[in-house]
Formats: structure tokens, sequence, C-alpha cells
């Protein structure tokens, strides 16, 4: 056990470099870097001493030396805790994404037992009462929900809101809270905001999860285990809960390890960028635009180590759930 | 009688030898919603695909004066009440003193009858027929009046005329980036799973690699590396390669897998032992039988494609103005600003999702069909 869990830290540590490396490597691709979007910027605005002062920061965050170089240099740091500093705010990264990051992980909280809360009961109810008219209203949600991309129906939400109900669903905050300082009323109003993207990701996130939750348990129910259970005259919801439904969540987990850790990290952008999400996706995707580097490699390492760990703890998790897995 | 019995017995036969699509069609035709969601394709492809230029009642670029003027309704009872041919209202402009907003509304005393094939701007049918028929419009100078049934951009343009055209490239990026996608990974994934050795390794490895990867982010970032002075159609054929780049690793592996136990069938090896080279085997032999996998694996994953074009040329990493797709689009419709004071331009969300809707009912329909011999319904 401690073995196989070396060597997939091992192996997940080499994966880690290499995706540094071609990241950062695409973001150096298209011609040209920042300071060349932003000498461009200035010179349309008549700024006449552009060039120096774009030489200046160019030498300060390095861009004139060989792409090599500045990777290594980045990296070195990286593992210090230096994760470089953000051209477009001009501030460091850890900065930036540390004031991000906790409303980011508060929503992937958030949506995350929102989701499953209500996935697992309607998965379960939908096998048991298979072909019933409520199984069959679930699945029809279900249907859509999975076709359903969550900016658009963000968007359609937005529009519900602001033109039936005349309602401020942007941002996590009122604005009279967006300074203020922690307070009772501050948590209510967080609340309030919040339902709006937990539900789009429930809607969206919900569909494939029952989907698996109904086919699998609908398997093990067919099992002789789950037969043997009844005839020892175990109560019906017992048999459910705690013999066939044990087992079939089985693959459920893996889909938490791979979709719930990564999400910490940029948990739906284009849904918080339509939203106007203070986390941390709708700064990476204006990264990703403005060739900012430092910031955008910082977050696909995170992204990807979240990825990978996530995935390490669902296969553990696997394993003490369901003891027939035996990990080599 | 003998006459009548003769020929119900060669029918008997035929029906025993059913071959395997004749038998997917029989199931397919069963299931409701995959013939929907089929049918609705189809109609989706020729208006916005094929034919946009006539179904719209404008010229893609043709501006006006009616700078954002809301969607004009089509009226049958005029304003004293009595019914009569449709037919539209005039626009005038208004200044909303309260909202401090400029708006359209409607002058009564200008009416314009709505007609079924007018002459308008003038197109290319197909790209080939030169015409200057649109399926309706109405009889007014283009100057004076106009007919917006979804309402007008920020330039005055007919957005439902934009909504048809912009159908095209984000349809058409679907189909195309799913051909590539199924040439490179059923061609991959052939080799792969036949000769294992090198290409299995590559191929192995470098799926794992873009899976270790998060998606959208490899999406953006390779978008973003398209240089911006090339032109709108590089910018398209080079977004469609990326999507399909990024596409093939699943197929290829579903390919190799379906494969492996393939070659190992009694054909397979009736075919090596008559001497066939590994190039027939493969492509003649076991590349037919991993078919009715990759349609449904296709099916299911070009609304996947499309969406992805909507949602990068909607952050700006994809396609750009002056094309027109309903990404696009999306750049003006999806702002706080445009929500509250042009709503009129999120008509650009449904066809989206009629689109993505009928291809994952056709999708459903495709994957319970193509498997007759299972012994369902």
């Amino acid at each position: 056990m401690v073995n196989y869990i070396i060597r997939r830290i091992g192996y997940a540590l080499i994966l880690l470099v290499l995706v540094s490396f071609v990241s950062f490597a695409i973001i150096e691709l298209p011609p040209g870097d920042y300071l060349t979007q932003k000498i461009e910027q200035l010179r349309a605005r008549g700024d006449r001493s552009a060039e120096q002062q774009v030489e200046r920061l160019r030498q300060r965050y390095g861009l004139d030396k060989p792409f090599l170089e500045r990777y290594v240099n980045w990296a070195v740091n990286f593992l210090r805790g230096d994760f470089g500093e953000s051209f477009e705010y001009e501030r460091p990264v850890s900065e930036i994404l540390g004031a991000r990051l906790g409303y980011t992980v508060i929503l992937a909280i958030a949506t995350t037992v929102f989701t499953w809360a209500l996935a697992i009961p309607l998965g379960v109810y939908s096998a048991v009462k298979q072909y019933s008219l409520g199984d069959q209203i679930i699945s029809v949600i279900s249907f859509i929900g999975l076709g359903m991309p969550g900016f658009l129906l963000a968007l359609i939400v937005l529009y519900f809101a602001v033109i039936l109900f005349n309602m401020e669903v942007v941002g996590l905050f009122s604005p009279e809270y967006e300074r203020a300082p922690w307070s009772i009323g501050k948590v209510l109003d967080l609340l309030s905001h919040l339902w709006v993207p937990a539900l789009i990701s429930a809607i969206t996130g919900i569909g494939g999860l029952v989907r698996i939750m109904r086919g699998n348990l609908l398997d093990t129910l067919g099992q002789p285990f789950v037969e043997a259970a009844r005839a020892r005259g175990l109560k019906n919801r017992t048999v459910i809960w705690k013999h066939a439904v044990r087992i079939a969540i089985n693959p459920l987990i893996t889909i938490l390890g791979s979709d719930v850790f990564p999400s910490i990290v940029v948990g739906s952008s284009l849904v918080a960028i339509v939203l106007n999400l203070p986390t941390i996706g709708p700064v990476f995707v204006d990264s990703l635009r403005k060739l900012d580097m430092y910031l955008a490699g910082t977050c696909i390492v995170f992204l990807t180590f979240m990825l990978l760990v996530g995935n390490l703890v669902a296969d553990l998790l696997l394993a003490w759930v369901d003891p027939r897995i035996r990990l080599e | 009688m003998a006459v009548a019995a003769a020929p119900a017995v060669p029918a008997k036969r035929k029906e025993l030898s059913q071959s395997y699509w004749s038998l997917v069609w029989y199931r397919f035709k069963k299931n409701k919603l995959g013939v929907f969601g089929g049918i609705l394709l189809i109609v989706l492809y020729v208006s916005f695909a094929l034919i946009p230029e006539f179904l719209a009642p404008y010229a893609l670029e043709n501006r006006s004066q009616f700078v954002e003027a809301p969607p004009t309704p089509i009226r049958f009872v005029d304003e004293q009440g009595r019914f009569q041919a449709p037919f539209v209202y005039g626009l005038e402009r208004r200044v909303d003193m309260v909202k401090r907003l400029r708006t359209w509304v409607p002058d009564t005393d200008r009416k314009y009858p709505v007609r079924l094939f007018v002459q308008g701007d003038e197109y290319l049918l197909l790209g080939l027929i030169p015409m200057n028929i649109h399926l309706f419009g109405i009889d007014a100078d283009p100057r004076e009046a106009r007919i917006f049934l979804l309402g007008a951009d920020a330039l005055g343009r007919d957005y439902l005329t934009r909504i048809l055209y912009g159908g095209r490239l984000s349809l058409l990026i679907g189909l195309i980036g799913q051909f590539l996608t199924i040439v490179l990974g059923m061609t991959l994934g052939v080799i792969s799973g036949y000769y294992g050795g090198p290409v299995d390794m590559f191929v192995q490895r470098f799926t794992e690699f873009l899976a270790a990867f998060p998606n959208i982010p490899l999406f953006m970032a390779l978008s973003a590396a398209i240089p911006n002075y090339w032109s709108p159609i590089a910018v398209y054929f080079m977004l469609t390669i990326i999507l399909a780049f990024l596409g093939w690793g699943g197929l290829a592996r579903q390919v190799r897998g379906l494969v492996l136990s393939l070659r190992e069938r009694e054909y397979a090896l009736a075919a090596k032992s008559f001497g066939a080279s590994d190039r027939r085997i493969m492509f003649r032999h076991l590349l037919p039988g991993t078919t009715s996998h990759v349609i449904v694996i296709a099916t299911l994953s070009i609304p996947g494609m499309i969406l992805a074009e909507t949602a990068l040329s909607w952050l700006g990493l994809g396609l750009r103005p002056p094309l027109t797709s309903w990404g696009t689009l999306l750049q003006d419709a999806a702002t706080i600003r445009a929500i509250r004071f042009t709503p009129w331009l999120l008509w650009v969300v449904p066809p989206i999702l009629l689109t993505i809707f009928a291809y994952n009912m056709l999708g459903d329909g495709l994957r319970d069909a193509m498997d007759p011999y299972s012994g369902r319904g």
C-alpha cells in the first residue's frame, strides 16, 4: 500500500513537471509577449517613453532571457513558494490567487454538497422505482442537464432574474457588503447570492451522476447478495442503503476525485465569468488571453496538481470503501 | 393460391438474411426521440448551413439606421381594430427621458405589408446561383423601414439574419472537426491495436498525457496561440484542427480496444491465413467492425465541439469578427448591459441548445440501435 502510494506520487511529480513545461511552452507560442501588447497600448495612448518603460519591465520580468532559462528560473522559484509576478496586475501571483482562493473553495464546496445531496437520493429513487412516473421525470431532467452547457444556462438564469424578477444575481455580494468586514449580514448576503451558481452547477452536474447511480444500482439490485440480504428478512431500507448502494456508489467516488478537486482551483470558470464571481476561474481565463504567463502557468500547475491528487484520493477511498479492490 | 404463395417464400428468406445495417435502421426507427433528433438536425443543417441567405430577410452585413431596434411584432389587427393581412408598423425614434434611453416605438401611420418571396439583397444560393428572392420581407424601401423579427444589433443589422448566417460556421466546425478526429483516431487506433509496439506506446502515452491536462485550459491556451494577424479563414481552420487534435485520443483508445479483440476473431485469422496484407486486414476487415461504435461516439461528441467553438469565440479566443458564428454573436449578447437593454440578442442561445439536444437525442437513439443482437425491444 505504502509502496503503491509512493509510486503514484513519483509518477504524479514527473507528470507535473511535464505539464508545467508544456503549458509554459504553449503560452510562449503566440508571437510576441505580454509586453508587445503593452507597447502597442502605450503607443496608441501617445506615450513617448513607452519603449523605455517596457524595456525596464522586460528586464524586471526576465523576458529578455531565453525560454529555457526563464522556465528553470520560474520552476525553481515555484518550489520555494514564489510563483512569479503577474504582468497585468503588477503584483505577485500568490497574492492575486490567495485573495480569490477562499471564495473559490467556498463555491466549490457549496456546489459539490448541493449537487451530490440531490443526485444520490434521486439516482437511488429512480433505480428503486424503475419506470415509475418519478423515474421518468428524473430521467428527462437529467437528460436535459447532461447536455446543458453551464455558461448558457447561467445566461438564461441571468436573463430571467434580470428581466422577470428584476434581481441582482451577479457577483457574490451586494454592493453594500462588497467591502464591509465580515458580519452575520454579510454571510447571509453571501448565501443569498451563492444559490445561483450552486443551482446552475447542480442542474448541469446532476444529470451524469443520476444516470450512473441509477444504472449501477439497477445492476447491483439484481445480484444474489441483495437477494440474500432480503431473504434474511432485513428491512427494505437497510437492504438498499447498507448493502446495494455501498457497492453501486464506487464509480461516483472516482468522479468525485477527478471532478471536485480540480474544481477547487478553477471550478466552472465560464459560469463564473457570466456571473462575475470573484473566483480564480475568470482571472485564469483572462491571463491566458493576455499572455500573462506566470499567472496562467501557476494556475495550470495547481489545476493539474489537484487533478492528480484527486485521482489518488479517489483510488485510496475506493480501496477503503470496497475491500475487494486491491491496489497494486 | 399457388401464385400468392410463391413470392412469400423468397420474402421470408430475405427477412432471415437481413443485413446488420437494415436491422439497425429497423430498431432506430422505433426510437421516436432518436428519429426526432435526426429530423431536427436535418432541418437545422439545411436552414442554417445550406440556405440561410434565402431564409434571412437581409444580407449579413446590411447595416441600417435602426440601431438596437427591438423585435418587430407582425400584426394582423390595425389601430382601429380591423383585421387584415399581416403587416408591420414603421419605427420612430423616441428618447425616454426617465430612463435616459433612446428607443424605437411603432409609428402607426406607416404600415408595411409582410410578403413572402420578396426581392431584396442579392446573394449566391449555395454559393452558385445568383438570386435576390428572400423567403419573407416587407414591401418598403430598406432605408425607410425594415422588419426585425428578432430585433437589431448595435449596427442596425437584422439579428435573425445574423443568427441564421452564424449557424453555418458553428454547425460546420462540429462536422469538419469530428471528421478529422475520426480519421486520426481510427487510423491510429487500428494501427496501435493491430501492431502494438512503438505506435501503441505513443498513442497510449499521448492520450494519457492529454487526459492529465486540464481540458478547457488546454483549448484556451492553444487557441490563444493562433496569431491574431492570420486571416479569419485560417483562424477558422486552425481552430477546427485544434479541436480535432485534442479529441482523437479517446476515440483511438476505444478503437484500439475493439481491434485488440477483433484481430483474434476467426475471420481475421482466416484473412491472415489467406495471405492478406496487414493493411488489407486492418482497413478492410478490422476497421468496419468498429464503425458502429465510432459513429455513436462521434455523434455524441459533436455537440462538445460546437460548444467548444461557441465558448472560445465568446471568450475572444476563437473566431473573431468579421467572421460571424454563434460564439461571436454571444460576445455581444452575454453582458449585463446587453441583457438589461437588448435582451433579444439572447435569441442566439435557443438554436445552440436545440442543436446540442438534437445531437444527444440522435446519438442516444443510435447507441441503442447499433446493438441489434442484444434482444432488447
